[in-house]
Formats: structure tokens, C-alpha cells, sequence
């Protein structure tokens, strides 16, 4: 796994937790997080592994990390 | 063919009157080879009895997360170990969001909130969030919001808010193997008093919770009986944490076989992709469906989850020469 976002949410560098299941990024497989992602805003702030806060609109979505602040997709 | 689909064209394409329980239940028994004539059949009956327009709509979460129910597909209640966290949207990020919405051609903007039935603050922000929009955006309000009082459906018809949601999810019979915190009957009476009170009844559900064919087809048939104006069709996208968690998905033509048969039940009304349906059809799926019955999509995102691009689905549109329904021919 990678952080953090570019204007999609979607991580560019090396993270160390799983943004859609909340695991450690270096453990396990995350494929199907990662495909999943596709379709779904970040649940979990990868750099920290918090339950972000997320809204979605129409056209787009906002996470949240009490911590790390704001990710747009 | 198949003599149901004979029957079929005879009946609801002719006389558009909607086939009942047993007639829809030989539909979704139907064989792969007859589904390019079902979903043709169902085709012509939606051109014949609703026209060539597609009703589009954008959906918008004003509190999500945190919901005291217990609907075993949902991601929002606050009784499984879901990762969706409580969260409110201000009236400012409101009207942004119909003003978006406006501007994809969508005349419906629905405000959904996660909850059992709404509070008084729920009712307070639902006042001022229409009334901005409103003042702002030319698009037509719907709401869902749970279940109501007649009070509260009273406060939503003066607040100017045009259709309301609420979806039955699936057949009464078997209703509570998903929900368990409140009864089938109770989402019909707010459907009730919903309809009395001259607002539009829309009203859908989720298919794939782990329903019989034999209960797919009694909930089309109690939909038709209901006889909403609206029904929105989700196919169940499995959320992580929740009981249904890791239900299969819905296979495509078992999807599309659907989509005919409520078609064939309910001829007349607006049939809207919902949630799911990237996942279970895919884009070309979305293209059969909109050749195969349905005439009304959710542009964009969902409530929790992420759709399609907006723009992906009217340029299709454009392509299948089905005109977005604009804005008088609703009023
Ligand atoms: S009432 Fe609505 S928000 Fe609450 S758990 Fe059921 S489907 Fe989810
Ligand atoms: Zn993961
Ligand atoms: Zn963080």
C-alpha cells in the first residue's frame, strides 16, 4: 500500500496501513481492497489507521483524519 | 418463445396491464435463450407506456452512519462492526451537492438521511436544507428519511419536498430474515400516509439478500399492489462488516431477468438503476438494462459508495437516443 492521495485518494507512496480494510499494508493480500477501492471512498486513514470520517456526494467524496485532515476523491 | 413471453405482450405490451405473482415468477424462470426477447418485450413496454425519457437523479447523504436499525445489507447501522463512521452534511455542502447535481441534467435530488424515522433535528436541517436549495437550484426535492408520523409527512409536503422514499427491500415473507428491528408493515403504513398526503411514492428494494426466486417474484407482485410511482432497483453490494458481508453477488442475467419481470409487473412506472448495478452488470449491463426496462438512473455516487461517472451514463444515454427528462415535463 501507498500514500498519500493524489487528486483520487489513491495512495503514491508507501503507507503502512490498508486504506479500505484498516490491516497492515505489508501483511496480507489487498488486492481485492485495492479493486474494491475502485468503487469506494478510504475508510481508514493509511497513515495512522483511524476510521476516517467520510461524505460522499454526486461527484465526489471528502475522508477525514482527526490527525492526518482532509483526502478528496 | 416461451408462452409466458406470448402471454406477456398480449397483456402488459397491449393492454398494459402488469402480470401478477405467478406470471413474473415463469418470467424469472424463463431460460437464457428466451432473455433477448424478455428484455426487448420489456422494452417495448416501457417505450409504449412511459416514452422514450430517462429520469435522472442524484442522491446525497445528509446524516450518514450511526443508524439504530438493523437492515443486514447496510453499511450505516450502528450494530455491526462496519468501518462507516456517523457523519452530518452542512447546508452549504447540500446545496452544493444539488447544484452539481442540477448541472448533469438530473431533475430529482434526493436528501437521505440513516436513521429509524427523523428527530427534531433532522426535521430542522431537513427545513432549512430545502428551503436553501430551493433558493438556489432548479430541481425537484425527494426525501427518505425512515419512517414517518403524519406529522412529519404533513412538515415535508409544506417544506416542498415532491416524492419520498422508503423501500419495502424485499418480499414480506422474507423481511424479517434482513431486518429485525422493526416490522415490513410498519415501511408499508408510512408508504400510507405517505401517498395520502399527495406526495410521490418511491419505493424499491435490494435483490440478492439471499431471497428465493419464489420471493422475488411476491415482491414485484407486492410492489405492483403498492403501485409506486417510483421504483428505485438496487442489486446488493456486499459491505464489509455487515451480516450479508460475503453474499454473492448477483449474476448478470439473473439481474437483467429481473429488471424485465418488474418491468412486465409494474408497466407504467419509473424503474431507476440503483445501487449495484456497476458491480453485478458492469457496463455493458447498464446498457441491457436501460434496452430492457428501466427508464431512471442515479447519476454519480451513492450514498456511501461510489457510481459511475455522471457523464459516463449520459453520453450513453445520448447514444441509446433516450432524452434525459427535462425539468417542465416533470412539473
Ligand atoms: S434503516 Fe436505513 S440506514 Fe438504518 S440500517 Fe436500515 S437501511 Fe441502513
Ligand atoms: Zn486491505
Ligand atoms: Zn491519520
Amino acid at each position: 500500500m501507498t500514500a498519500p492521495e493524489g487528486r483520487t485518494g489513491t495512495p503514491t507512496g508507501p503507507v503502512p496501513w490498508c486504506d479500505r480494510c484498516g490491516e497492515a499494508a505489508a501483511q496480507g493480500d489487498h488486492r481485492t481492497c485495492a479493486a474494491a477501492r475502485a468503487l469506494e471512498p478510504p475508510r481508514f486513514c493509511p497513515d495512522c489507521r483511524r476510521r476516517m470520517k467520510v461524505q460522499v456526494v454526486p461527484t465526489g467524496w471528502t475522508a477525514t483524519c482527526v490527525e492526518h485532515g482532509d483526502r478528496h476523491g | 418463445m416461451s408462452a409466458i413471453l406470448d402471454r406477456a405482450r398480449a397483456q402488459v405490451l397491449a393492454d398494459g396491464v402488469g402480470l401478477d405473482e405467478a406470471g413474473v415468477l415463469e418470467v424469472l424462470r424463463s431460460p437464457d435463450d428466451d432473455l433477448s426477447a424478455l428484455l426487448q418485450l420489456a422494452h417495448e413496454v416501457r417505450m409504449r407506456w412511459c416514452g422514450p425519457e430517462v429520469e435522472v437523479e442524484g442522491i446525497v447523504s445528509l446524516k450518514t452512519g450511526g443508524c439504530p436499525e438493523d437492515c443486514h445489507f447496510c453499511s450505516q447501522s450502528g450494530l455491526f462492526t462496519s468501518p462507516v463512521r456517523s457523519v452530518w452534511l452542512d447546508i452549504p455542502s447540500l446545496v452544493e451537492a444539488a447544484k452539481q447535481t442540477a448541472a448533469t441534467g438530473a431533475t430529482e435530488f434526493c436528501i437521505v438521511a440513516a436513521v429509524r424515522g427523523p428527530d427534531a433535528r433532522l426535521m430542522a436541517q431537513m427545513r432549512d436544507g430545502v428551503a436553501a436549495i430551493r433558493a438556489a437550484v432548479d430541481i425537484q426535492v425527494a426525501a427518505s428519511l425512515g419512517m414517518l408520523t403524519k406529522e412529519q409527512v404533513d412538515e415535508l409536503v409544506e417544506m416542498g419536498v415532491h416524492r419520498y422514499n422508503h423501500n419495502l427491500e424485499t418480499c414480506r415473507s422474507y423481511f424479517p430474515n434482513v431486518v429485525t428491528t422493526h416490522s415490513w408493515e410498519e415501511r408499508w403504513s408510512t408508504l400510507t400516509m405517505v401517498r395520502e398526503s399527495g406526495m410521490e411514492v418511491c419505493c424499491g428494494g435490494i435483490l440478492g439478500l439471499g431471497e428465493s426466486v419464489e420471493q422475488r417474484a411476491e415482491f414485484a407482485a407486492q410492489l405492483a399492489a403498492l403501485d409506486p410511482h417510483e421504483v428505485p432497483l438496487n442489486f446488493l453490494n456486499p459491505r464489509p462488516g455487515t451480516p450479508l458481508g460475503d453474499r454473492p453477488v448477483v449474476e448478470g442475467k439473473d439481474a437483467l431477468r429481473a429488471i424485465a419481470a418488474f418491468r412486465l409487473a409494474m408497466p407504467r412506472t419509473i424503474l431507476r438503476y440503483a445501487g449495484g448495478r456497476e458491480i453485478t452488470l458492469g457496463d455493458l449491463g447498464t446498457r441491457e438494462g436501460l434496452l430492457g426496462g428501466i427508464n431512471a438512473v442515479i447519476v454519480g455516487n451513492y450514498l456511501t459508495t461510489l457510481g459511475r461517472p455522471a457523464n459516463a451514463d449520459l453520453e450513453l444515454l445520448t447514444e441509446l437516443k433516450m432524452p434525459v427528462k427535462a425539468l417542465s415535463a416533470t412539473l
